[in-house]
């Protein structure tokens, strides 16, 4: 209790943000998007164990699993970033660490994502070779 | 940060023991949580064997007995003792409920353990401090808002709208939901908290009510509804049977509405 607030000021607060809607829906289009995209990816793993090292290349080379596995990585890190966010937000309250953490989520979120993608680009285009 | 363990001031000690007076047929043991800010000291278990052979069948009859003819310092709340004021809400055995309306028969274990509403600054004893609770309920305004003229008699609603105000009407301001729900521990101050969402919901769908887009502008703050996470508690402890959590996935659906 700071002062000589009333209840109605601290209930009040700094007022709505006006905005939430457009997240919970994303959150929940995200995690729509990823059953599908998951499951696939766990079966197309399965097939991929079996395979040697050139045909898994030639697979990932292959235009429609690439775009998914883009997709599968974009979403997830999304996902990641979003699930991350709440928790934070959830259970720190220093104003400082807050925010801290918050940027440290996006940076790694946008750093780990950023990787896979560049991966996944150079396998699909230039057939692996590093 | 969220506190794991209690400061320093609120670790609860060991109190007193009352026991039976002699000749109790039928004893129960109750554990009751302690505080008197006046002596400065640490809260603390004081536990009471009660007759309970010669008080009645709820929580709140033992308690009331254990003022009258054991330790007449004991402070609570209570009103109607039949669940419709919703001042005798405590954590009974672990629960948010209503202490009028939860039999000592029916509470698991050896003692039953009783303390305030967790995550409320107490005021003495079983009282908590309710202030932001009904703060937050105020800051919903819960009353009808219109800006055509009042009409000549009342304003009409149809049978079926009306209906869609059951299960949301009835609740009586406890604060069993919002106290359990773990959402509101952590953020009490930038969370409504289910209870006060619950009857913003009850506005939100009044037929009647002119100002659905302004209430709903209120509440779009990712704290304010969406610090909800639909744990669910709060439909578990409700003691009307209320499920604040369903009023709010309510809210989330108009606001989704609002958008697409
Ligand atoms: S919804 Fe139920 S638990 Fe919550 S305040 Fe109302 S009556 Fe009490
Ligand atoms: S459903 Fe929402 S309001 Fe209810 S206990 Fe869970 S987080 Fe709290
Ligand atoms: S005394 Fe009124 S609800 Fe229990």
């Amino acid at each position: 209790m700071s002062g000589f607030q009333t209840d109605h000021s601290r209930a009040r607060g700094l007022g709505a943000a006006k905005h939430g809607a457009s997240h919970w829906i994303g959150e929940r289009v995200g995690a729509i998007a990823l059953a599908p995209l998951s499951l696939w990816a766990v079966y197309a793993g399965i097939g991929l164990g079996r395979a040697d090292y050139g045909t898994a290349v030639a697979w990932v080379g292959n235009p429609l699993n690439a775009v998914l596995l883009f997709l599968l990585l974009v979403t997830s890190f999304w996902h990641m970033h979003a699930g991350m966010r709440v928790i934070v937000e959830d259970y720190i309250h220093k104003t400082f660490s807050k925010v801290a953490l918050l940027v440290l989520n996006l940076f790694v979120c946008v750093l780990a994502g950023g990787l896979g993608v560049f991966a996944l680009l150079k396998v699909a285009f230039s057939g692996g070779a590093f | 940060m969220v506190e794991l363990t209690l400061p320093k001031n609120s670790k609860v000690g060991k109190g007193k023991h009352h026991p039976a007076p002699d000749g109790a047929k039928k004893v129960k043991t109750f554990r009751v949580y302690r505080y008197d800010p006046e002596t400065g000291q640490n809260p603390r278990w004081d536990t009471y064997d009660v007759a309970v052979d010669q008080c009645g069948p709820m929580v709140l009859d033992a308690i009331i007995h254990i003022k009258n003819t054991m330790d007449p310092s004991l402070t609570f709340r209570r009103s109607c003792r039949e669940g419709v004021c919703g001042s005798c809400a405590m954590n009974i055995g672990g629960r948010n409920t209503l202490a009028c309306t939860c039999a000592w028969e029916d509470v698991p274990g050896q003692a039953i353990q009783i303390s305030p509403l967790p995550h409320q600054p107490v005021i003495k004893d079983l009282v908590p401090d309710l202030t932001q609770f009904f703060a937050q309920y105020a800051e919903i305004e819960p009353w009808l808002h219109t800006d055509t003229p009042e009409p000549e008699k009342e304003w009409k609603q149809s049978i079926e709208d009306r209906a869609k105000l059951d299960g949301l009407y009835e609740c009586i301001l406890c604060a069993c939901c919002s106290t359990s729900c773990p959402s509101y521990w952590w953020n009490p101050e930038k969370f409504m908290g289910p209870a006060a969402l619950l009857h913003a919901y009850r506005w939100l769908i009044d037929s009647r009510d002119e100002a659905t887009g302004e209430r709903l502008d209120a509440l779009e703050d990712p704290f304010k509804l969406y610090r909800c996470h639909t744990i669910m508690n709060c439909a578990q402890v409700c003691p009307k049977g209320l499920s604040p959590a369903k009023a709010i996935a309510e809210i989330k659906k108009m606001m989704a509405e609002r958008l697409l």
